[in-house]
Formats: C-alpha cells, structure tokens, sequence
C-alpha cells in the first residue's frame, strides 16, 4: 500500500449543500459567521472572578433607598467564550494590518506597534488625571514634549492641548477667534468655508454660533481668491482653509489670502486633517495661519480604532494664544511642570475662553504621537511628507489614462489623487468601482467627497505603502475602470467576496433597529 | 527609517514615471520663500526603537503609579480591575487600525459591536436607544444639553450642584457661545443633594435639569420627583453618570425618568490614562433619536437576506448635513467603547452585580472606619463607591501630606473647587475592588497622621 507522505487524503465527494454554497453552519471555512452576545451569552454567566474573601454583601447598605429592583438584561460570556466572540468579529474588519486602506483625507498609514507599548508603560497608563501634580511630573512632560513639537514644525505661536480630535479642534480654533474678536469689541457672524471643505468644518462653524457661507473653487480646484477678496468684509470672522486642500492641491495662494482676511480683520483657520502632506516641508505659521488642529490619529500615527479616540492639539498664532482653553501645562523655571487650571488662571492666563473637556486631553494619544514624532525624528517627518506626495503622485500617473483625474492637468497633487467616475458607463458608477475593490482585497477609496466633483474618488495611500503594494493596487484598479467604462453589469453584484453583500442602508434608516429587543428578534424567527 | 517601506531605487523609478526629476518639483506650488529646505533645524533626527522606549520608560517613571501606591481617587475617573482579555480584544489589529465603518461590508466587525455596545448602554441607563460613543463624559452632557435645547426650543437649563465641576465648566464655557442661560450652583457638605433646589428653579422656560446620580460628593438621590417637576413644565430630565459600575447595583437613571441619559464610560474597561482617552456615553428616548448626536450603528439585511449592521440615520451628521448637523462629532471613541463592551461582556449582568457589591461593601467599610478618626465627618447618608469626608483641616494640604507617607488618599475639593469657602475641608475618597485591606489600612493610619 502507498502511504501519502504530505498526509493528504482525497475528501469524499461534496454534498449538495457544500455545492450550492451553503454550509450547515452558514460559516464557510475561515469566514466565520458571530451571532450578538444577546444569542449566546447569559445574564448568569461570567468571565469574571472575585478574590475569595471579599465581602459582596455589605454589612448595611448605604443606598439611600435605590436599590435595583429589575433585571437589567446584560448577558455575559466566559472569558474564552468572550475571546472567540470578538477575534471572530474581528476578522470581519478590513484593516491597516490587512493592506492598502487608501481612504482621502483619513491618513490610513501604518500604526507602529511601540506605540502601544509606550502608551501600556504603567507610568502612563495608570495614572488618575486628577493626583496631585507632584506625582504627574512625567505626564506632564509629556504633554510638554509633543507640544513643543507641534509648534515646532507648524512653526505657530502656542497650542492647547485638550481637543479631543479633529472637529473638536476646529471648535477650539473658532472659539479662540470669536473670544479674540468679542475682547475687541468686535462682533461677526459670518465664517466662510470652501465648498470643497470637510463637513465637519461649516457644522463646527454652526457649533460655535456662526452663520455659514461658501466660497467657491476656480476651475483648477483651488480657493477663488477674487472671489474671497469679493466677499471679506467687517462681518467676516473667519475663513476655513484646507490646505492642502481636500481635491489634494496646495493652496499656492495660501499667503494671499492671509493677508486679504488678515487686511479685513478676520482670522484665518486651518483644517490640519491634510498636513501629513506637508510636515517638515512648509510651516503653516509660515502661511499667515491664525489657527490650525493637527489630527493625532493622521499624521502622527495614532491608531483610528474603527472610529477614535481621535486627539485634535490645536496650534494658535501670537494674535490668538491669549485666549487658547484651561488646562494647559506651563513649565518653571527650574524644569518641572504645573497645570494652569481655573484657579490659576487669572494670573498665568487670564483670557482663556473656558475649558473643553474634564481633563487634560488625550493622553494615551500624546504618548503614542511623542514616540512616533521621535522615532522619526526631524529627518524621518520630512520624508514621510515626500513619501507619501510620491506614493500619491504615482498612483494618479498611473491611473490617468484609465480613470477621469479632474486637476491632473494642473499639476502633482499633494498626498492624495483625485478621480471621478466620468466615463463610466451610463449606469456604473463610483460607488460600483468601490465595492469591486473590495473583492479585490482593498478597502476603497472615500468615494463621493470632495462634494465638488460628481462621483469623486480620493486616494491617500499614505507613506508607508511599498511600491509593490501601489502597483497592485494600480492593476486592480485599472481592471475594474476598463470594466466600468465597458458597462460591466457584475460590478453592480460586487462585492462577492466579502463578509457581506452590500447591505440595505435604506431599509435601515426606514425602520432603525439600533438596539436589539428580544421580542422583535423572536417574532422574526416565527 | 523602519517605518517607510520605499526604497531610494524606488523612489527613483517612481519620480522618473511622475515626470519629476527631483522630488520637490512635486511640491512645487508650495511658495518657494516658505518651503523648508533639509529638516527643521535645532529637532532631533530619528531614533531607534530602543532609544525612544529608553526616553519614554524615563518621562513615565516621573509619574507615580495608582496601583503601586494605596489609592483612593474618584471624581470622574476610577481604577477598577481591568481583565487582561479586554486589552488583548482591543489590540487586534483588525479593530485597532480599522476606521470608521463607512464600507458595511468589510466593517461588520465594528458595526455589530457598535450595536451591542448600543444595547448594553441603553439597558445599563433604561433608556430606548444609545449611540455609539462620544469623547468622553464632559463633552457628552454638553451635547445632551444642546440636544434638550433642539427638542424643547428652549434655552434655559438648571444644572445641579452636585454635578462634576469640570463638566459644568465645559457647559459654561460651550454656553457663552450658543447664549444657552446655564442657572448653576455650588455644592455644600451637607447629606442632602439640592433636589428642592432645582425643583424651585423649573418654569416654563425650562429646557432642562441636569443630575448627576452619583453625584460629585458620591450622594445618591431619586430622580423621580425631578424628573416629574421638570415634564410637568415641559422640559426634559438629563442624568449625568459618571461611575457607571453604580448602576450594578442602584436603580437606572431612566427608570426613574430621566429623558437623557450620558455619562463617562472609562470605569467599565478603559484605563485611567491620566484623564484620556475616555468614551462618552448618550442614551435617550426612540422618539428623540433623530435630535442625537453621534455615530449611530443599526440593524439591515444584505443582497442576499443576511442580517448585517450599517452607520445608519447619517442626515443627522455633518458629513452629510454640513452647518445643520446635529453635532460637528466626527471621530468619536469607538475603541475605547470596544473595550467596555468587551469588559461589560465578560462581567454579564451577574459580574456587573458582584463587581458593585464589592465596590460598595469596600467603601462601607472604609467609610465607617475613616469616620472613626477624631475630627473626621461622613458627609453623606447615601453612597455607592465613593463618599465625601469633611476633615479637620483643610483637604488640599492632607493630600499632598499623605502623598510624602505613600497614599494617593483622595481628590480634595479644593483642587476642584479653589478657594470656595466651605468646601475646603472636603476629602472625597472612592473604594473600588482594587482596594486591599492593607490599602484602607495605610488609608486610615495616615489620614489619622495628617489630620492630627
């Protein structure tokens, strides 16, 4: 008898639910299917166990009468039952890990593991925000530490600390400006932001009290400055600059219209989202910028988690650092740190618009962003910028011939390559070349912003792509536009391979189902 | 550099196939006067793994550690035992270096957890629905505020004493922009939180109250005669929780009527971090969910009839809605929320009820034996984990004293409320599971010195 030596043996025939594509199961090989923890867990079960010998019942409870009297309904999981249920979730994300995440303006680059080490160190970790500072010296130069590299390479004035992340940036930068003008005297209404903008820009302008206006892109997908210089007048308070801006052009007039809003007593605020593009090779303290917040979770690398925690510094000009949030840190003479809180801040600070949030800000970022900015030092910054202008300058060479690029004419983009689904086929489109990527291994593009141009795709591959990982990315690319412009019908059915099939938004807007109730969950089984 | 995988041979290929000969023909419509030529002078250069984790190790050794130490600080932040499951769940790369799941398809692990967070917060509050995270508990009841303000087109809002002071520092401070009128107190060393108080302040223009439950001073109150008031004048109930592991053991915040409930998240899986990032929690009612803020994940089928999760009712948000949002949140914290829905996940509603006995048996006896000290007073009649002690002396001082004996002992009012006159003897101490009884014994022993 013959003995296979790899160990392989012939399977038996597939039967007729395996050939169908069905499993008992519903699970097909490594791509598990995970009900909710409301399926299979139990309020009586827990991964948890409590020291022998401690007391669970108090002698006499303090309550004041409030004792729980109904079951909550939190079913809970053993720990390798916990374990299991997350890791298989888990591997129904696309990730940074997995590859290419080329998300415009959402830097997607690689988050190096020290990070998280440095960030665990018990030091930082364990740490409440409110000991007494005596015993917080380390956090504090921390924060210290990264605030001087913030202004360092923005080449700004000061910088708050506290945002929690990028909108919430926006809102500190815009409370600046309105305490700074309201301290002249000088009331305005008015904040203008470019149609191209993020949303979240004309909603933080709203947050913060102010009317809204756009101005509009000339024909090379940057600011209109006539246009602009038009509309400055004594009820502007601010302008709302991405630079470099969302269609992933520089702003070549950057300093001009400083100058124009500066000339007509406004400010000019920057959306930092996009200075992964440019830091270590322009300063936007350079630029005329009055205010600007830097993304934590882009440029510096800290991980994005599947939607934050975010950490949003804000760099502030001399005109604006008076009025920057409590609490900051300021540093004596003789090296150690102290907060300036409310109680101090009459003396140290007596302009600050207020405070933001409870504590001192994202502190698990700051850490993670120091180890990043040091480990690539002044050197390593300047040539992410370059790396990842490269990457994003190959890919829009690359993919000019198969796919409609709006300002390519105009010259190199910045970090990311702007396409559009003009050339499409009547009914393809950009949504159909995004799903088809997915089948492809990649997380698309952002489709559909900027709001500028019709069916947009925004490309960011970030620095830490290797060619050979552009280059696939290219093909696949290439393949599906030649297929869309074709009028391919099965990009309609994409993606094909995924966890799921593309999924029903408007039946979930319709009917929300954002809770799972047990009696609903029941009556559809019936 | 280890982190950047482009060769300088590639580079060179692909500034040859862009048309470029030198890389800063790319950043060309920089103006000239303000690009940067070599890096910027005086920084240091890059850095090996080694020695930047040698420079971090350094800067965190300056910082006393809460559990190498006895240590009793609330007020908004608490240190309860973490599993080491919850950090590994949190690590794995698919959720860490994940984004916010605008493609369904490849996102059904964040958005089904999204959905279970939502549940467990919504249950843990009694309340209908819950988002998926804010920034943390501060910036959340702000936002309830502004939400009450959208649902009652009212601008008036009566804010309880008894409610963290940064929190109302933040509102203060939103408040002087949007011209919301906040009518604000200051706490007192009494038993009593100031139900009677807020009650008297709610009129017709009342959009709404704002509890703490427990409050700043770790008192606990029935909401309900409050909440009663303030529908009664037709505005809405907010309740603020900043020790969610309370509610393992005392009554939800929306059982008793609160309309909108927030809170701090961070005592449920998230570390201390020295004050971040934490997760905001926001729980309200089905009727006033398209007034809500925040990222919102709900239940859809896909093409072939499978359940699956989506970002859902997005014409609320700015990506969608621009200036007329409900909120400009963008990023929120879903990490963080991954690791209280993991960390609630293991604990189950009877683990959650063990961990809050605990907390409460600890602190009853702390409280009982701290009170015992000559000259030391229990302020409050009602508790959970945490309680206010009136000493002696002035608080502030005893903190720094028994810091220089080894025991963080507490959160003195005067770091939280300078220079009030009347609060400054105040200690508040919390007892959590991670209190030994060696810890309480240190505790005890140096209060009794410090206060002598």
């Amino acid at each position: 008898m013959t003995v296979n030596p790899s160990g392989w043996r012939p399977t038996q025939p597939s039967n007729d639910a395996i050939a169908d594509g069905h499993t008992v199961t519903g699970n097909r090989a490594l791509m598990l299917e995970e009900p909710l923890i409301f399926e299979i867990g139990s309020t009586e079960q827990t991964g948890v166990d409590f020291d022998h010998g401690l007391p669970t019942t108090p002698k006499s409870s303090r309550l004041g009468g409030l004792e729980r009297n109904r079951a909550i309904g939190l079913p809970g999981l053993s720990e390798a039952e916990a374990v299991r249920h997350y890791t298989r979730l888990s591997r129904q994300n696309y990730a940074i890990d997995l590859g290419l995440f080329p998300l415009g303006s959402c830097t997607m680059k690689h988050n190096p593991r020290l990070n998280e080490k440095v960030a665990r160190f018990p030091g930082f970790a364990d740490v409440h925000p409110l000991q007494p500072q005596e015993t917080v010296q380390g956090a504090l130069a921390v924060i210290s530490e990264l605030a001087v590299w913030l202004l360092e390479l923005t080449g700004m004035y000061g910088v708050a600390m506290s945002p929690k992340a990028g909108a919430h940036g926006e809102l500190c930068g815009l409370l600046c400006i309105r305490a700074a003008l309201e301290a002249r005297g000088d009331a305005r209404e008015v904040v203008l932001v470019p149609e191209s903008a993020h949303g979240t820009n004309p909603a933080t302008a709203a947050f913060a009290g102010y009317r809204v206006e756009n101005i509009p892109a000339n024909e090379a997908g940057r600011v209109d400055l006539d246009a602009l210089k038009a509309r400055l007048g004594p009820d502007v308070a601010a302008v709302m600059i991405t630079n470099p801006n969302t269609c992933g052009l520089f702003e070549p007039d950057m300093k001009a219209i400083s100058d124009a809003v500066h000339g007509a007593g406004g400010f000019v605020y920057c959306d930092g989202a996009n200075f992964n593009a440019i830091v270590g090779k322009v300063r936007p303290g350079d630029l005329g910028i009055d205010a600007m917040h830097i993304n934590l979770h882009k440029t510096f690398s800290t991980p994005h988690g599947g939607g934050g925690p975010g950490s949003g510094p804000v760099v502030l000009s001399q005109a604006l650092s008076p009025f920057g949030p409590l609490p900051f840190v300021a540093r004596h003479g003789d090296g150690t740190f102290r907060l300036v809180e409310e109680e101090n801040a009459s003396e140290e600070h007596p302009h600050a618009f207020g405070r933001m949030v409870a504590f001192h800000g994202q502190m698990g970022m700051f850490t993670r962003a120091l180890a990043y900015i040091l480990s690539h030092g002044a050197d390593g910054l300047k040539q992410v910028a370059e790396d990842a202008v490269l990457n994003a300058n190959y890919i829009l060479r690359s993919l000019e011939d198969v796919l409609d690029a709006p300002f390519a004419k105009s010259g190199p983009c910045m970090h990311e390559a702007l396409f559009s689904d003009k050339g499409f086929a009547d009914d393809v489109n950009t949504l159909d070349l995004a799903k088809a990527l997915i089948d492809e291994g990649f997380h698309p593009m952002t489709m559909y912003f900027p709001l500028v141009v019709h069916g947009a795709m925004l490309v960011e591959p970030t620095e830490t792509e290797s060619k050979a990982s552009l280059d696939q990315f290219i093909a696949a690319v290439r393949s599906i536009a030649e297929r869309a412009k074709a009028g391919d019908e099965s990009l309609k059915a994409a993606p094909v391979y995924a966890p799921r099939r593309r999924l029903d938004e408007t039946l979930a807007a319709r009917k929300p189902i954002l809770t799972y109730r047990e009696a609903q969950a029941a009556q559809a089984a019936e | 550099m280890r982190y950047l995988p482009l060769s300088d041979a590639d580079r060179s290929d692909m500034l040859r196939l862009v048309g470029a000969s030198t890389i800063d023909e790319l950043f060309r419509d920089v103006p000239g006067e303000a690009r940067l030529h070599g890096p910027i002078a005086g920084l240091p250069m890059h850095a090996s793994e080694m020695a930047v984790e040698r420079h971090m190790m350094a800067l965190s050794r300056r910082n006393m550690v809460a559990s190498d130490v006895p240590f009793f600080l609330g007020c908004g932040a608490y240190k309860h035992h973490i599993p080491a499951s919850v950090d590994h769940i949190i690590q794995r790369g698919e959720f860490l270096t994940s984004y916010t799941p605008y493609q369904p398809e490849i996102a059904q692990g964040t958005l089904q957890m999204m959905f279970e967070f939502q549940t467990q917060v919504a249950r843990l509050f009694g309340c209908e629905v819950a988002n998926a995270s804010m920034y943390d508990g501060s910036t959340a009841m702000w936002e309830a505020i502004l939400m009450a303000h959208r649902i009652t087109r009212r601008k008036k809002t009566v804010i309880s004493s008894g409610v963290h002071p940064h929190y109302v520092s933040v509102a203060k401070t939103m408040a002087k922009f949007t011209e919301d009128a906040l009518d604000t107190a200051l706490p007192e060393l009494v038993a009593e939180t100031d139900v009677e108080r807020l009650i008297g302040q709610i009129d017709g223009e009342t959009s709404a109250v704002v509890v703490q439950y427990p409050d700043i001073l770790g008192r606990i109150a029935d909401l309900a005669p409050i909440a009663e008031a303030v529908h009664s004048a037709g505005g809405l109930l907010i309740a603020v929780v900043t020790e969610p592991v309370a509610l393992g053991m005392i009554r939800s915040p929306g059982e008793m009527g609160a309309d909108i409930v927030v809170g701090e998240g961070q005592s449920i899986g998230v570390g201390l971090q020295f004050g971040g990032p934490y997760v905001g929690l926001f729980a309200c009612r089905e009727k006033h969910v398209r007034q809500m803020p925040g990222r919102l994940a709900g239940e859809t089928v896909d093409a072939e009839g499978k359940r699956g999760f989506v970002l859902t009712l997005s014409t609320r948000e700015q990506h969608i809605r621009r200036e007329k949002a409900t909120s400009n949140i963008c990023t929120s914290s879903v990490l963080c929320a991954l690791a209280f829905t993991a960390h609630l996940t293991l604990l189950g509603e009877e683990g959650l009820r063990q961990l809050a006995s605990v907390n409460h048996a600890r602190a009853c006896e702390a409280a009982e034996r701290l009170a015992a000290i000559p000259g030391v007073e229990l302020v409050n009649d009602s508790f959970f984990n945490e309680f206010t002690l009136k000493l002696p002396i002035e608080a502030r001082p005893a903190v720094h004293a028994m810091v220089e004996r080894g025991v963080l002992g507490g959160v003195s009012l005067g770091r939280l409320y300078p220079g009030i006159e009347g609060l400054q003897n105040g200690l508040v101490v919390a007892v959590t599971e991670t209190a030994t009884n060696e810890d309480i014994d240190a505790l005890e022993a140096k209060l009794k010195e410090v206060v002598r």
